[in-house]
């Protein structure tokens, strides 16, 4: 699905932050990219979803060589995975709904053809009774799990979460958990980069660890 | 497939989460009939506001840039509005003298002038495509000396030229140069001149106007075009998240281009009509105020310059096709700064 060889990044002439990944995300799989802050954790989400391009090495992205690609096709390819940011990204003069029906009314749908998904997704996040406001209205975990809403409205093959669980309280943090995790037996590729230990423990699941530029796997 | 390890509240939340079938990627179960939805959600859809622009119209640089498009649109129409003033006047003079030719018949020793008029207009006369011909009278002649002669003059005593006025009637059926030809070789000291000096003189002096006010568009659109770049790169600077979000949503660079073209349509439209209103309400002041200062010295000098101070009809199309032209330029402007940006960008 996503496949990494050799890569390697650095920022402008300074030093190599991530050296030598080679890994794959499969199809449906679940796993966790842990490590300390500033590991690269959040680059390598970025690289994961094309919005870094690696300084060596090769990504493929379904099947796609991303040092080959065109430009073009970039929009496509990135409908196929859901990203979720620390900072939620959601943008302020748009209702909670019409922030989740984003990335439909981006592919050029219609209102009335999205509009009862919408609606079902928001209240199975938890948010029914908040689609009609404004994100600086909502609490740290409510933005939270509209972004989340926002990355699985499209149904998309792989999942990114960067620190999904950084401003939610544990209750919070293991309810979304049990929805990435509801997600991925549905069938969805979920990433989840987290340095939340106790995130980790509450799932069986494999590991990414990024630690001085390097990646271990623990499957 | 992820397991999870503590399922001390997995039943209570399992249900909380249930999802929606939206989510389910495979195996979805058939639906045996099309689910009514539920009032609830009736409910919900009947409380949805309208869906919101994507870009924040107040984040377009708004007043100062639809004051700018305003002014630029006032300029041109103005423009247009001046050319075609002149060119309407320059077309009536035109057309007056390209109708009229003139035989002038020079004193020649010995031979006597009037019958040599007498000659010449019968000769004239005889051409297709001529309307009417006549000989000026001594005192319209002397009129026309007085100016410069004084009053109280004797022409048979001076080698006054004489003239003799043709009105055309049919410019096509003309033989012009047969005309001359036929006219200076029977009648002595007769030449033929069509003024065609003076059409090529107005010719060239309401290109020049044309051109001039050509070039007055070129710089105003010129302008108008730099400022809706600036003011895009701003709009773009200051939507940088909303641009960055729609990126990772998945959007084409003609999509994000949309969003902000639409804005600066709109802007181009309202800055666009205002001048172009301004520029009419300017033409008809000036109109009336011509007509009101008849009788006046400068309105007077003004009327027999260009006759009528009003602008035609191809003038007030002309007005529209500026309206039209500043709404697209700017809409069209936007798009590809912002399509460039977007280059630039990823």
């Amino acid at each position: 699905m996503i496949r990494f060889e050799n890569v390697g990044l650095r920022y402008g002439m300074g030093p190599e932050i991530l050296r030598d990944l080679t890994f794959q995300v499969e199809p449906q799989s679940f796993q966790f990219l842990t490590g300390p802050s500033g590991a690269g954790k959040t680059s390598l989400i970025r690289l994961l979803f094309m919005s870094l391009r690696p300084t060596r090495g090769l990504i493929k992205v379904f099947n796609r060589d991303l040092s080959v690609i065109d430009k073009q096709e970039l929009p496509q390819l990135r409908r196929k995975i859901g990203v979720v940011f620390q900072d939620f990204r959601l943008l302020d003069h748009l209702t909670t709904y019409e922030n989740v029906a984003l990335p439909l009314r981006v592919v050029g749908k219609q209102e009335s053809e999205y509009r009862s998904d919408v609606i079902d997704l928001l209240k199975w996040v938890g948010l029914g009774d908040r689609m009609h406001v404004l994100p600086p209205v909502l609490s740290g975990g409510e933005k939270q799990r509209a972004a989340i809403a926002r990355a699985l409205i499209t149904r998309p093959e792989v999942l990114l979460a960067d620190e999904p669980t950084g401003n939610v309280d544990p209750p919070l943090a293991r309810r979304l958990l049990r929805l990435f995790i509801e997600l991925n037996k549905l069938g969805t590729s979920v990433v989840i980069a987290t340095h939340d230990i106790a995130l980790l423990e509450q799932v069986d699941a494999r590991r990414m660890v990024l630690a001085d530029g390097r990646l271990s796997i623990f499957d | 497939m992820a397991q999870t390890e503590n399922n001390d509240d997995e039943q209570a939340v399992a249900v909380e989460v249930k999802p929606p079938n939206r989510l389910v990627r495979k195996k979805r179960p058939k639906k045996k009939a099309a689910p009514k939805a539920p009032k609830t959600e009736q409910g919900d859809a009947a409380k949805l506001r309208p869906a919101a622009a994507i870009v924040p119209p107040q984040s377009v640089a708004g007043r100062a840039l639809t004051l700018v498009v305003a002014i630029m649109s006032f300029l041109a129409c103005l423009t247009v509005g001046a050319v075609s003033i002149v060119w309407d006047a320059a077309d009536a003079w035109q057309n007056d003298l390209v109708r009229e030719i003139t035989i002038q018949i020079r004193p020649t020793e010995g031979v006597d002038m009037l019958r040599e008029i007498d000659k010449a207009v019968a000769l004239a006369q005889e051409f297709p495509g001529i309307g009417a011909v006549r000989a000026l009278s001594d005192s319209e002649t002397k009129a026309l000396l007085e100016p410069w002669l004084g009053e109280g003059l004797e022409l048979e005593g001076l080698p006054v030229p004489r003239l003799i006025q043709i009105t055309v009637s049919d410019p096509e059926l003309l033989n012009l140069s047969q005309l001359r030809n036929s006219v200076s070789g029977q009648v002595t000291g007769a030449s033929v001149d069509d003024h065609s000096i003076w059409t090529s003189r107005l010719s060239a002096m309401a290109g020049a106007v044309v051109a001039g006010g050509f070039a007055i568009m070129v710089l105003v659109m010129g302008s108008m075009v730099l400022s809706v770049v600036f003011a895009t790169q701003s709009a773009m600077a200051g939507n940088k998240d909303v641009v960055s979000v729609l990126h990772f949503v998945g959007a084409e660079d003609g999509f994000i281009a949309r969003e902000f073209q639409r804005h600066f349509l709109m802007l181009g439209l309202k800055g666009g009509v205002s001048g172009g209103v301004a520029a009419i309400v300017c033409f008809v002041l000036v109109d009336m105020l011509t007509r009101q200062g008849s009788g006046q010295a400068g309105s007077d000098q003004v009327s027999a310059l260009l006759g009528s101070v009003s602008v035609s009809l191809p003038g007030y199309f002309g007005v529209f096709a500026v309206v039209f032209l500043v709404a697209i330029l700017t809409a069209l402007t936007s798009g590809l700064a912002v399509k460039a940006h977007l280059a630039k960008v990823d």
